[in-house]
Protein backbone atom coordinates (compact mmCIF):
# COMPACT_ATOMS: atom_id res chain seq x y z
CA UNK A 1 0.00 0.00 0.00
CA UNK A 2 1.35 3.72 -0.98
CA UNK A 3 2.05 5.03 2.58
CA UNK A 4 0.15 8.63 2.63
CA UNK A 5 2.22 10.88 4.85
CA UNK A 6 -0.85 12.84 6.22
CA UNK A 7 -2.13 9.15 7.42
CA UNK A 8 0.79 8.58 9.23
CA UNK A 9 0.81 11.80 10.83
CA UNK A 10 -2.60 11.91 11.75
CA UNK A 11 -2.44 8.38 13.39
CA UNK A 12 0.44 9.13 15.29
CA UNK A 13 0.02 12.52 16.70
CA UNK A 14 -3.84 11.92 17.51
CA UNK A 15 -2.56 8.66 18.87
CA UNK A 16 -0.20 9.92 21.05
CA UNK A 17 -2.78 12.52 22.31
CA UNK A 18 -5.66 10.10 22.82
CA UNK A 19 -2.75 7.93 24.96
CA UNK A 20 -1.92 11.00 26.62
CA UNK A 21 -5.49 12.05 27.68
CA UNK A 22 -6.49 8.12 28.76
CA UNK A 23 -2.81 8.18 31.23
CA UNK A 24 -4.17 11.59 32.67
CA UNK A 25 -7.77 10.36 33.66
CA UNK A 26 -6.59 7.56 35.24
CA UNK A 27 -3.57 9.14 37.08
CA UNK A 28 -6.20 12.14 38.69
CA UNK A 29 -9.60 10.64 37.96
CA UNK A 30 -8.29 7.14 39.34
CA UNK A 31 -5.76 8.92 42.14
CA UNK A 32 -2.93 6.87 40.64
CA UNK A 33 0.28 8.60 41.11
CA UNK A 34 1.18 11.32 42.92
CA UNK A 35 -1.42 14.45 43.15
CA UNK A 36 -0.87 16.58 40.02
CA UNK A 37 -0.74 20.71 40.65
CA UNK A 38 -3.55 22.93 38.58
CA UNK A 39 -1.05 23.29 36.21
CA UNK A 40 0.22 20.41 35.51
CA UNK A 41 -3.41 18.90 34.85
CA UNK A 42 -4.15 21.66 32.34
CA UNK A 43 -0.89 21.04 30.56
CA UNK A 44 -0.77 17.49 30.11
CA UNK A 45 -4.83 18.15 28.72
CA UNK A 46 -4.36 20.88 26.51
CA UNK A 47 -0.97 19.30 24.77
CA UNK A 48 -3.47 16.40 24.35
CA UNK A 49 -6.43 18.07 23.22
CA UNK A 50 -3.82 20.00 20.67
CA UNK A 51 -2.07 16.89 19.23
CA UNK A 52 -5.95 15.24 18.80
CA UNK A 53 -6.79 18.36 17.12
CA UNK A 54 -3.74 18.57 14.99
CA UNK A 55 -4.19 15.23 13.97
CA UNK A 56 -7.49 15.38 12.60
CA UNK A 57 -7.14 18.21 10.45
CA UNK A 58 -3.93 16.58 9.15
CA UNK A 59 -6.18 13.79 7.98
CA UNK A 60 -8.10 15.44 5.93
CA UNK A 61 -4.84 16.06 4.10
CA UNK A 62 -5.15 12.97 2.07
CA UNK A 63 -8.82 13.68 0.54
CA UNK A 64 -9.13 14.34 -2.94
CA UNK A 65 -12.28 16.03 -2.29
CA UNK A 66 -12.17 18.15 1.18
CA UNK A 67 -15.48 19.93 1.10
CA UNK A 68 -17.24 16.96 0.98
CA UNK A 69 -15.12 15.86 4.57
CA UNK A 70 -18.22 16.42 6.52
CA UNK A 71 -19.90 13.89 5.43
CA UNK A 72 -17.81 11.50 6.37
CA UNK A 73 -20.12 11.38 9.74
CA UNK A 74 -22.90 10.04 7.84
CA UNK A 75 -22.50 5.85 7.68
CA UNK A 76 -22.03 4.85 11.28
CA UNK A 77 -24.29 2.27 10.76
CA UNK A 78 -21.46 0.58 8.38
CA UNK A 79 -18.45 2.19 8.11
CA UNK A 80 -15.51 2.21 10.36
CA UNK A 81 -14.13 5.17 8.96
CA UNK A 82 -17.50 6.99 9.95
CA UNK A 83 -17.62 5.60 13.44
CA UNK A 84 -13.84 6.70 13.73
CA UNK A 85 -15.24 10.51 13.05
CA UNK A 86 -18.08 10.28 15.35
CA UNK A 87 -16.41 8.96 18.40
CA UNK A 88 -13.88 11.27 17.72
CA UNK A 89 -16.29 14.46 17.75
CA UNK A 90 -18.07 13.04 20.49
CA UNK A 91 -15.19 13.32 22.86
CA UNK A 92 -14.69 16.56 22.82
CA UNK A 93 -17.62 17.65 24.64
CA UNK A 94 -16.97 15.44 27.29
CA UNK A 95 -13.56 16.57 27.61
CA UNK A 96 -14.50 19.60 27.68
CA UNK A 97 -16.50 19.46 30.22
CA UNK A 98 -13.81 17.59 32.35
CA UNK A 99 -11.32 20.77 31.28
CA UNK A 100 -13.95 23.31 32.53
CA UNK A 101 -13.96 21.15 35.77
CA UNK A 102 -10.01 21.20 36.13
CA UNK A 103 -10.02 24.82 34.89
CA UNK A 104 -12.38 26.29 37.45
CA UNK A 105 -12.06 23.73 40.14
CA UNK A 106 -8.35 22.56 40.01
CA UNK A 107 -6.99 18.74 41.38
CA UNK A 108 -10.59 18.57 43.54
CA UNK A 109 -12.60 18.05 40.81
CA UNK A 110 -16.58 17.11 41.37
CA UNK A 111 -18.49 14.07 40.37
CA UNK A 112 -19.80 15.37 37.44
CA UNK A 113 -16.80 17.14 35.58
CA UNK A 114 -15.43 13.83 36.61
CA UNK A 115 -17.65 11.18 35.23
CA UNK A 116 -17.32 13.55 31.77
CA UNK A 117 -13.51 12.97 32.40
CA UNK A 118 -14.31 9.24 32.37
CA UNK A 119 -15.97 8.86 29.77
CA UNK A 120 -13.91 10.70 27.66
CA UNK A 121 -11.17 8.52 28.17
CA UNK A 122 -13.76 5.41 27.44
CA UNK A 123 -14.40 7.57 23.96
CA UNK A 124 -10.73 7.88 23.25
CA UNK A 125 -10.08 3.97 23.65
CA UNK A 126 -12.92 3.51 21.88
CA UNK A 127 -11.14 6.13 19.13
CA UNK A 128 -8.59 4.23 18.81
CA UNK A 129 -9.98 0.79 18.69
CA UNK A 130 -11.93 2.24 15.48
CA UNK A 131 -8.84 3.56 13.91
CA UNK A 132 -7.22 0.16 13.74
CA UNK A 133 -10.94 -1.56 12.95
CA UNK A 134 -10.29 0.98 9.77
CA UNK A 135 -7.42 -1.48 8.59
CA UNK A 136 -8.41 -4.63 10.09
CA UNK A 137 -12.07 -4.89 8.80
CA UNK A 138 -10.63 -5.04 5.40
CA UNK A 139 -10.41 -8.21 3.90
CA UNK A 140 -8.58 -7.23 1.23
CA UNK A 141 -5.16 -6.58 2.70
CA UNK A 142 -5.07 -9.91 4.90
CA UNK A 143 -1.87 -8.38 6.82
CA UNK A 144 -4.60 -5.77 8.39
CA UNK A 145 -7.18 -8.00 8.11
CA UNK A 146 -6.86 -9.32 12.17
CA UNK A 147 -7.44 -8.22 15.15
CA UNK A 148 -4.08 -7.56 16.28
CA UNK A 149 -4.53 -4.22 14.15
CA UNK A 150 -7.16 -2.22 16.56
CA UNK A 151 -4.78 -4.10 19.68
CA UNK A 152 -1.78 -2.28 18.19
CA UNK A 153 -3.30 0.96 17.54
CA UNK A 154 -4.60 1.08 20.74
CA UNK A 155 -1.46 0.01 22.90
CA UNK A 156 1.17 2.01 20.33
CA UNK A 157 -1.13 5.07 21.43
CA UNK A 158 -0.77 4.77 24.68
CA UNK A 159 2.62 4.23 25.00
CA UNK A 160 3.24 7.00 23.09
CA UNK A 161 1.25 9.25 25.25
CA UNK A 162 3.10 7.98 28.52
CA UNK A 163 6.20 9.03 26.89
CA UNK A 164 4.73 12.44 26.85
CA UNK A 165 3.11 12.17 30.29
CA UNK A 166 6.11 11.10 31.87
CA UNK A 167 7.73 13.91 29.85
CA UNK A 168 5.28 17.02 30.59
CA UNK A 169 5.57 15.87 34.52
CA UNK A 170 8.90 16.58 34.71
CA UNK A 171 8.29 20.48 33.62
CA UNK A 172 6.33 20.52 36.79
CA UNK A 173 8.69 19.03 38.86
CA UNK A 174 6.49 15.91 39.61
CA UNK A 175 8.27 12.80 37.77
CA UNK A 176 8.30 10.26 40.01
CA UNK A 177 9.29 6.76 39.84
CA UNK A 178 5.60 5.94 38.78
CA UNK A 179 5.86 7.74 35.75
CA UNK A 180 8.43 6.24 34.51
CA UNK A 181 8.00 3.05 35.20
CA UNK A 182 4.27 2.90 33.81
CA UNK A 183 6.16 4.00 30.55
CA UNK A 184 8.05 1.49 30.84
CA UNK A 185 5.12 -1.19 31.21
CA UNK A 186 3.53 0.20 28.40
CA UNK A 187 6.29 0.64 26.17
CA UNK A 188 7.41 -2.91 26.58
CA UNK A 189 3.78 -4.42 25.68
CA UNK A 190 3.49 -2.52 22.73
CA UNK A 191 6.86 -3.89 21.83
CA UNK A 192 5.88 -7.50 22.88
CA UNK A 193 2.28 -7.20 20.54
CA UNK A 194 4.03 -5.42 17.58
CA UNK A 195 6.37 -8.20 17.85
CA UNK A 196 3.55 -10.53 17.48
CA UNK A 197 2.22 -8.57 14.65
CA UNK A 198 5.43 -8.89 12.38
CA UNK A 199 5.65 -12.49 13.03
CA UNK A 200 1.95 -13.16 12.43
CA UNK A 201 1.95 -11.10 8.89
CA UNK A 202 5.57 -13.05 8.10
CA UNK A 203 3.17 -16.23 7.66
CA UNK A 204 -0.52 -14.77 6.77
CA UNK A 205 -2.33 -16.52 3.79
CA UNK A 206 -5.52 -15.77 1.83
CA UNK A 207 -6.03 -15.83 -1.99
CA UNK A 208 -3.66 -16.50 -4.82
CA UNK A 209 -3.15 -15.77 -8.50
CA UNK A 210 -5.04 -19.12 -9.00
CA UNK A 211 -8.42 -18.15 -7.41
CA UNK A 212 -8.32 -14.35 -8.71
CA UNK A 213 -8.16 -15.50 -12.29
CA UNK A 214 -10.03 -18.68 -11.38
CA UNK A 215 -7.44 -21.34 -12.58
CA UNK A 216 -7.11 -23.24 -9.50
CA UNK A 217 -5.15 -26.67 -11.49
CA UNK A 218 -2.49 -24.79 -13.11
CA UNK A 219 0.38 -22.29 -12.80
CA UNK A 220 -0.47 -18.72 -13.73
CA UNK A 221 1.61 -15.96 -14.67
CA UNK A 222 0.94 -12.60 -15.80
CA UNK A 223 1.92 -11.70 -19.48
CA UNK A 224 0.91 -8.01 -19.75
CA UNK A 225 -0.96 -5.71 -17.80
CA UNK A 226 -2.67 -4.55 -20.37
CA UNK A 227 -1.50 -0.60 -19.62
CA UNK A 228 1.57 1.11 -21.11
CA UNK A 229 2.46 3.28 -17.69
CA UNK A 230 1.15 3.64 -14.10
CA UNK A 231 -2.43 3.61 -13.25
CA UNK A 232 -4.22 4.50 -9.79
CA UNK A 233 -4.31 1.24 -8.71
CA UNK A 234 -0.20 0.68 -9.42
CA UNK A 235 0.28 3.89 -7.86
CA UNK A 236 -2.21 2.58 -4.52
CA UNK A 237 -1.66 -1.00 -4.43
CA UNK A 238 2.09 -1.33 -6.30
CA UNK A 239 4.16 0.14 -3.44
CA UNK A 240 6.72 -2.64 -3.13
CA UNK A 241 10.07 -1.63 -1.06
CA UNK A 242 12.62 -3.54 -1.16
CA UNK A 243 13.37 -6.05 1.91
CA UNK A 244 16.41 -4.27 3.15
CA UNK A 245 14.63 -1.29 3.70
CA UNK A 246 11.37 -3.11 5.70
CA UNK A 247 14.11 -4.38 7.49
CA UNK A 248 16.20 -1.46 8.45
CA UNK A 249 12.73 0.72 9.19
CA UNK A 250 11.73 -2.53 11.02
CA UNK A 251 14.95 -1.93 12.97
CA UNK A 252 14.54 1.84 13.45
CA UNK A 253 11.04 1.14 15.06
CA UNK A 254 12.04 -1.38 17.86
CA UNK A 255 15.15 0.83 18.61
CA UNK A 256 13.49 4.51 18.84
CA UNK A 257 10.21 3.04 19.60
CA UNK A 258 10.90 1.16 22.48
CA UNK A 259 14.38 0.52 23.55
CA UNK A 260 15.84 3.67 23.15
CA UNK A 261 13.07 5.42 25.85
CA UNK A 262 12.77 2.43 27.82
CA UNK A 263 16.89 2.89 28.45
CA UNK A 264 15.40 6.55 28.89
CA UNK A 265 13.83 5.66 31.75
CA UNK A 266 15.58 3.09 32.95
CA UNK A 267 18.22 5.61 33.88
CA UNK A 268 15.91 8.14 35.47
CA UNK A 269 14.98 5.16 37.73
CA UNK A 270 18.77 4.66 38.37
CA UNK A 271 19.54 8.88 39.08
CA UNK A 272 19.79 10.25 35.59
CA UNK A 273 18.27 13.76 35.55
CA UNK A 274 14.34 13.64 35.07
CA UNK A 275 14.47 16.31 32.23
CA UNK A 276 15.61 13.64 29.72
CA UNK A 277 12.38 12.17 29.37
CA UNK A 278 11.71 14.58 26.71
CA UNK A 279 14.45 12.14 24.89
CA UNK A 280 12.39 8.88 25.53
CA UNK A 281 8.87 11.41 24.15
CA UNK A 282 10.44 12.66 21.05
CA UNK A 283 12.06 8.84 19.87
CA UNK A 284 8.92 7.13 20.34
CA UNK A 285 6.82 9.43 18.54
CA UNK A 286 9.39 9.14 16.01
CA UNK A 287 9.75 5.13 16.29
CA UNK A 288 6.02 5.13 16.11
CA UNK A 289 5.99 7.39 12.78
CA UNK A 290 8.12 4.31 11.10
CA UNK A 291 6.08 1.89 12.80
CA UNK A 292 3.03 3.29 10.46
CA UNK A 293 4.90 3.96 7.48
CA UNK A 294 5.83 0.03 7.72
CA UNK A 295 2.19 -0.90 8.70
CA UNK A 296 1.22 0.75 5.19
CA UNK A 297 4.68 -0.21 3.15
CA UNK A 298 4.26 -4.05 4.34
CA UNK A 299 0.49 -4.49 3.68
CA UNK A 300 -0.29 -5.97 0.40
CA UNK A 301 -3.75 -6.05 -1.01
CA UNK A 302 -5.41 -8.64 -3.20
CA UNK A 303 -5.59 -6.35 -6.23
CA UNK A 304 -1.42 -7.14 -6.92
CA UNK A 305 -2.54 -10.85 -7.60
CA UNK A 306 -4.32 -9.41 -11.11
CA UNK A 307 -0.31 -7.70 -11.59
CA UNK A 308 1.71 -10.87 -11.21
CA UNK A 309 2.14 -11.35 -7.51
CA UNK A 310 1.88 -15.22 -7.03
CA UNK A 311 0.38 -14.75 -3.31
CA UNK A 312 -1.19 -12.08 -0.96
CA UNK A 313 2.52 -12.38 0.42
CA UNK A 314 5.01 -12.19 -1.97
CA UNK A 315 6.36 -8.97 -3.25
CA UNK A 316 6.17 -8.84 -7.34
CA UNK A 317 10.21 -9.15 -7.55
CA UNK A 318 9.80 -12.70 -7.14
CA UNK A 319 9.84 -14.89 -9.66
CA UNK A 320 7.29 -16.81 -10.76
CA UNK A 321 7.25 -20.50 -9.53
CA UNK A 322 7.87 -23.56 -11.95
CA UNK A 323 9.33 -21.47 -14.76
CA UNK A 324 13.38 -21.27 -15.07
CA UNK A 325 13.54 -19.98 -19.01
CA UNK A 326 11.57 -16.68 -19.82
CA UNK A 327 10.21 -16.07 -15.94
CA UNK A 328 8.34 -12.74 -16.71
CA UNK A 329 9.66 -11.40 -13.74
CA UNK A 330 13.63 -12.61 -12.35
CA UNK A 331 15.52 -9.06 -12.04
CA UNK A 332 14.84 -7.22 -9.10
CA UNK A 333 15.41 -4.09 -11.13
CA UNK A 334 12.79 -5.04 -13.64
CA UNK A 335 10.48 -5.67 -11.00
CA UNK A 336 10.80 -2.27 -9.82
CA UNK A 337 9.24 -0.59 -13.36
CA UNK A 338 6.31 -2.48 -12.29
CA UNK A 339 5.28 0.87 -10.63
CA UNK A 340 4.86 2.38 -14.02
CA UNK A 341 3.11 -0.43 -15.50
CA UNK A 342 6.18 -1.51 -17.31
CA UNK A 343 6.16 -5.43 -17.03
CA UNK A 344 9.01 -7.52 -17.95
CA UNK A 345 8.43 -9.65 -20.73
CA UNK A 346 4.98 -8.34 -22.18
CA UNK A 347 4.48 -6.57 -25.17
CA UNK A 348 3.36 -3.50 -24.03
CA UNK A 349 0.14 -3.06 -26.02
CA UNK B 1 -33.20 -8.10 -10.39
CA UNK B 2 -29.43 -8.70 -10.34
CA UNK B 3 -27.79 -7.32 -13.52
CA UNK B 4 -23.93 -8.25 -14.57
CA UNK B 5 -21.95 -9.71 -17.02
CA UNK B 6 -20.69 -12.70 -18.22
CA UNK B 7 -17.33 -12.73 -19.91
CA UNK B 8 -16.04 -16.07 -21.59
CA UNK B 9 -12.57 -16.62 -21.49
CA UNK B 10 -12.22 -18.71 -24.53
CA UNK B 11 -13.70 -16.09 -27.03
CA UNK B 12 -12.10 -13.30 -25.44
CA UNK B 13 -9.41 -12.27 -27.64
CA UNK B 14 -7.92 -9.41 -25.80
CA UNK B 15 -8.30 -6.91 -27.92
CA UNK B 16 -9.00 -4.09 -25.43
CA UNK B 17 -11.96 -2.82 -27.60
CA UNK B 18 -14.18 -3.02 -24.99
CA UNK B 19 -12.24 -1.39 -22.77
CA UNK B 20 -12.12 1.22 -25.19
CA UNK B 21 -15.53 1.84 -25.86
CA UNK B 22 -16.16 2.15 -22.04
CA UNK B 23 -13.99 5.15 -21.91
CA UNK B 24 -15.60 6.69 -24.85
CA UNK B 25 -19.21 5.88 -23.44
CA UNK B 26 -18.98 6.69 -19.84
CA UNK B 27 -16.38 9.63 -20.57
CA UNK B 28 -19.43 12.01 -21.85
CA UNK B 29 -21.89 9.87 -19.74
CA UNK B 30 -23.37 10.74 -16.31
CA UNK B 31 -19.75 9.84 -14.48
CA UNK B 32 -17.61 11.48 -17.36
CA UNK B 33 -15.13 12.93 -18.15
CA UNK B 34 -12.50 10.14 -17.52
CA UNK B 35 -9.82 12.27 -17.25
CA UNK B 36 -6.78 11.32 -18.87
CA UNK B 37 -3.56 12.43 -17.44
CA UNK B 38 -0.26 13.68 -19.58
CA UNK B 39 -2.39 11.98 -22.63
CA UNK B 40 0.71 12.95 -24.86
CA UNK B 41 3.24 12.93 -22.56
CA UNK B 42 5.98 10.26 -21.75
CA UNK B 43 3.73 8.60 -18.81
CA UNK B 44 0.32 8.68 -19.99
CA UNK B 45 -2.58 7.74 -17.55
CA UNK B 46 -6.12 7.97 -16.59
CA UNK B 47 -9.09 6.76 -15.43
CA UNK B 48 -10.80 3.35 -17.13
CA UNK B 49 -13.67 1.61 -15.77
CA UNK B 50 -12.43 -1.85 -17.56
CA UNK B 51 -9.45 -3.23 -18.11
CA UNK B 52 -7.54 -6.29 -20.14
CA UNK B 53 -4.97 -8.31 -18.73
CA UNK B 54 -3.31 -11.11 -20.12
CA UNK B 55 -1.72 -14.37 -18.19
CA UNK B 56 -0.09 -17.40 -19.45
CA UNK B 57 -2.06 -20.36 -17.72
CA UNK B 58 -0.52 -23.93 -17.72
CA UNK B 59 3.09 -24.41 -18.41
CA UNK B 60 4.46 -25.16 -21.94
CA UNK B 61 3.67 -27.15 -24.04
CA UNK B 62 0.25 -27.71 -21.99
CA UNK B 63 -0.30 -23.83 -21.80
CA UNK B 64 -2.63 -21.29 -23.42
CA UNK B 65 -3.01 -17.40 -23.51
CA UNK B 66 -5.94 -16.35 -21.47
CA UNK B 67 -7.16 -12.21 -21.59
CA UNK B 68 -9.51 -11.57 -18.36
CA UNK B 69 -11.30 -8.22 -18.77
CA UNK B 70 -12.43 -7.04 -15.53
CA UNK B 71 -14.68 -4.03 -14.42
CA UNK B 72 -16.78 -3.70 -11.44
CA UNK B 73 -18.15 -7.37 -10.39
CA UNK B 74 -21.43 -5.56 -8.63
CA UNK B 75 -20.76 -7.65 -5.81
CA UNK B 76 -24.11 -9.01 -4.10
CA UNK B 77 -21.62 -8.91 -0.20
CA UNK B 78 -20.15 -4.97 -1.90
CA UNK B 79 -17.87 -4.02 1.32
CA UNK B 80 -16.83 -0.79 -0.87
CA UNK B 81 -20.45 0.44 0.13
CA UNK B 82 -20.49 -0.46 3.61
CA UNK B 83 -16.79 0.99 4.66
CA UNK B 84 -17.95 4.54 2.54
CA UNK B 85 -18.25 6.52 5.14
CA UNK B 86 -20.21 9.47 3.59
CA UNK B 87 -22.86 7.21 1.61
CA UNK B 88 -21.63 8.37 -1.47
CA UNK B 89 -20.87 4.62 -2.39
CA UNK B 90 -24.41 2.66 -2.53
CA UNK B 91 -26.13 -0.20 -4.02
CA UNK B 92 -29.37 -0.03 -6.05
CA UNK B 93 -31.53 -2.38 -4.71
CA UNK B 94 -33.94 -2.34 -7.70
CA UNK B 95 -31.13 -4.25 -10.13
CA UNK B 96 -27.92 -4.36 -8.01
CA UNK B 97 -25.76 -2.01 -9.45
CA UNK B 98 -23.67 -0.49 -7.56
CA UNK B 99 -22.34 3.59 -8.09
CA UNK B 100 -20.97 6.50 -7.15
CA UNK B 101 -23.11 9.86 -6.14
CA UNK B 102 -20.49 11.90 -7.05
CA UNK B 103 -21.85 15.17 -5.58
CA UNK B 104 -21.27 13.08 -2.33
CA UNK B 105 -17.61 11.52 -2.57
CA UNK B 106 -14.95 12.66 -0.83
CA UNK B 107 -12.13 10.92 -2.22
CA UNK B 108 -11.09 8.96 0.57
CA UNK B 109 -10.25 6.04 -1.23
CA UNK B 110 -11.29 3.82 1.26
CA UNK B 111 -13.91 1.88 -1.05
CA UNK B 112 -10.97 1.01 -3.61
CA UNK B 113 -9.03 -0.61 -0.75
CA UNK B 114 -11.89 -2.72 0.28
CA UNK B 115 -11.98 -3.71 -3.12
CA UNK B 116 -9.90 -6.87 -4.30
CA UNK B 117 -11.03 -6.52 -7.66
CA UNK B 118 -9.80 -2.77 -8.86
CA UNK B 119 -12.36 -1.87 -9.77
CA UNK B 120 -12.48 1.19 -8.57
CA UNK B 121 -10.32 4.82 -9.68
CA UNK B 122 -9.84 7.64 -8.40
CA UNK B 123 -10.11 10.99 -11.01
CA UNK B 124 -7.67 13.28 -9.39
CA UNK B 125 -8.91 16.03 -11.58
CA UNK B 126 -12.48 15.43 -10.16
CA UNK B 127 -10.90 14.36 -6.98
CA UNK B 128 -13.97 11.71 -6.58
CA UNK B 129 -14.23 7.92 -6.84
CA UNK B 130 -15.53 6.84 -10.50
CA UNK B 131 -16.34 3.44 -11.47
CA UNK B 132 -18.50 1.31 -13.90
CA UNK B 133 -21.72 2.14 -13.66
CA UNK B 134 -22.81 -1.32 -15.97
CA UNK B 135 -23.92 1.63 -18.39
CA UNK B 136 -26.85 2.45 -16.56
CA UNK B 137 -27.05 5.45 -18.44
CA UNK B 138 -27.39 3.20 -21.35
CA UNK B 139 -29.20 0.26 -20.44
CA UNK B 140 -32.44 2.31 -19.42
CA UNK B 141 -32.62 4.91 -22.47
CA UNK B 142 -35.87 4.15 -23.71
CA UNK B 143 -35.33 6.12 -26.68
CA UNK B 144 -32.73 2.94 -28.01
CA UNK B 145 -33.75 0.29 -30.06
CA UNK B 146 -34.27 -2.55 -27.42
CA UNK B 147 -31.16 -4.72 -28.76
CA UNK B 148 -29.16 -1.80 -28.00
CA UNK B 149 -30.02 -0.98 -24.36
CA UNK B 150 -26.65 -3.15 -23.31
CA UNK B 151 -23.88 -1.68 -21.72
CA UNK B 152 -21.08 -0.31 -24.54
CA UNK B 153 -18.69 -2.87 -23.60
CA UNK B 154 -20.89 -5.90 -24.50
CA UNK B 155 -22.42 -3.95 -28.05
CA UNK B 156 -18.32 -3.31 -29.07
CA UNK B 157 -17.50 -6.59 -28.07
CA UNK B 158 -15.86 -8.28 -31.75
CA UNK B 159 -15.40 -11.68 -30.79
CA UNK B 160 -18.83 -11.76 -28.86
CA UNK B 161 -17.54 -12.61 -25.65
CA UNK B 162 -19.61 -10.67 -23.19
CA UNK B 163 -23.34 -11.02 -22.17
CA UNK B 164 -25.00 -9.03 -20.50
CA UNK B 165 -28.58 -9.75 -18.32
CA UNK B 166 -29.80 -10.57 -15.33
CA UNK B 167 -28.86 -13.78 -12.79
CA UNK B 168 -32.09 -13.68 -11.07
CA UNK B 169 -33.84 -14.89 -14.09
CA UNK B 170 -33.10 -18.73 -14.86
CA UNK B 171 -34.07 -18.18 -18.10
CA UNK B 172 -31.72 -15.38 -19.67
CA UNK B 173 -29.26 -15.70 -21.72
CA UNK B 174 -26.43 -15.17 -18.39
CA UNK B 175 -27.74 -17.72 -16.67
CA UNK B 176 -28.17 -20.13 -19.23
CA UNK B 177 -24.39 -19.33 -20.37
CA UNK B 178 -23.40 -20.10 -16.66
CA UNK B 179 -25.51 -23.25 -16.33
CA UNK B 180 -23.52 -24.84 -19.28
CA UNK B 181 -20.44 -24.08 -19.23
CA UNK B 182 -19.28 -24.18 -15.67
CA UNK B 183 -19.28 -20.14 -15.08
CA UNK B 184 -16.81 -18.91 -12.15
CA UNK B 185 -16.06 -16.53 -9.95
CA UNK B 186 -13.19 -14.50 -9.21
CA UNK B 187 -11.87 -15.04 -5.44
CA UNK B 188 -14.96 -16.39 -4.15
CA UNK B 189 -13.04 -17.23 -0.66
CA UNK B 190 -13.51 -13.42 0.47
CA UNK B 191 -17.25 -14.12 0.19
CA UNK B 192 -17.73 -10.72 -1.94
CA UNK B 193 -20.40 -12.41 -3.91
CA UNK B 194 -19.06 -11.22 -7.06
CA UNK B 195 -22.25 -11.17 -9.79
CA UNK B 196 -19.72 -10.67 -13.02
CA UNK B 197 -19.14 -14.68 -13.84
CA UNK B 198 -16.20 -15.49 -16.40
CA UNK B 199 -16.52 -18.60 -18.71
CA UNK B 200 -13.76 -20.91 -18.29
CA UNK B 201 -11.85 -21.91 -21.94
CA UNK B 202 -13.42 -24.80 -23.41
CA UNK B 203 -11.80 -28.35 -23.40
CA UNK B 204 -10.49 -28.37 -27.16
CA UNK B 205 -8.64 -31.26 -29.20
CA UNK B 206 -4.69 -31.31 -28.74
CA UNK B 207 -2.42 -29.26 -31.14
CA UNK B 208 -0.05 -31.20 -32.14
CA UNK B 209 3.75 -29.25 -30.91
CA UNK B 210 6.50 -31.61 -32.60
CA UNK B 211 7.42 -30.36 -36.34
CA UNK B 212 4.65 -31.27 -38.50
CA UNK B 213 7.55 -31.87 -41.59
CA UNK B 214 8.10 -35.07 -42.85
CA UNK B 215 11.67 -35.65 -42.73
CA UNK B 216 11.85 -36.55 -46.43
CA UNK B 217 15.50 -36.40 -48.72
CA UNK B 218 14.46 -33.11 -50.66
CA UNK B 219 13.60 -31.22 -46.94
CA UNK B 220 16.87 -32.66 -45.71
CA UNK B 221 18.47 -31.67 -48.50
CA UNK B 222 17.32 -28.11 -48.75
CA UNK B 223 17.75 -28.04 -44.40
CA UNK B 224 21.94 -29.22 -45.26
CA UNK B 225 22.31 -26.00 -47.84
CA UNK B 226 20.52 -23.64 -45.86
CA UNK B 227 22.90 -24.76 -43.02
CA UNK B 228 26.33 -23.85 -45.50
CA UNK B 229 25.17 -21.70 -47.67
CA UNK B 230 25.92 -17.90 -46.04
CA UNK B 231 23.49 -15.42 -46.04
Amino acid sequence: MHPAFSVILFTVISGAGYGLFILLAAFHLAGIGPAMSHGELLAHGAVSLGMITLGLMLSTGHLANKKNAWRSFMRFKTSWLSREAVFAVLFYPFAGIYGLGVLLQGAAIGPLPALAGVIAAVLAVITLFSTGMIYGCLKTIRQWNTALTPANYIMLGIATGTTLFAAIATVFGNATAMHAGVAMVALVAAAVLKAIYYFWISRVNGPTINTATTFNRATVRLLDTGHTAGTFLTDEFGYDPRKDTIDNVKMGVFLLGFVAPVLVFASILSGAPAGIAWLAAVSSLIGIGMERWLFFAEAKHVVRLYHGAQTCTNSLAEPARGRTSVAPVTDPTDARRWELGDTPGGSGS
Amino acid sequence: MRLGLVIDMDTCVGCHACAVACKQWNTSGTTGALTDYRPYGEDPSGVWFNRVRHYEVGDYPNNKTVNIPMSCMHCQYADCVNVCPTGASYKRPEDGIVLVDQDKCMGCNYCAWACPYGARELDREDGVMKKCTLCVDRIYDEALPPEERQPACVITCPAHARFFGDFDDDNSEVSRLVRERGGVKQMPELGYKPVNTYLPPRITRPIPIDDVRANRLVSSVKDWVNKMVAR
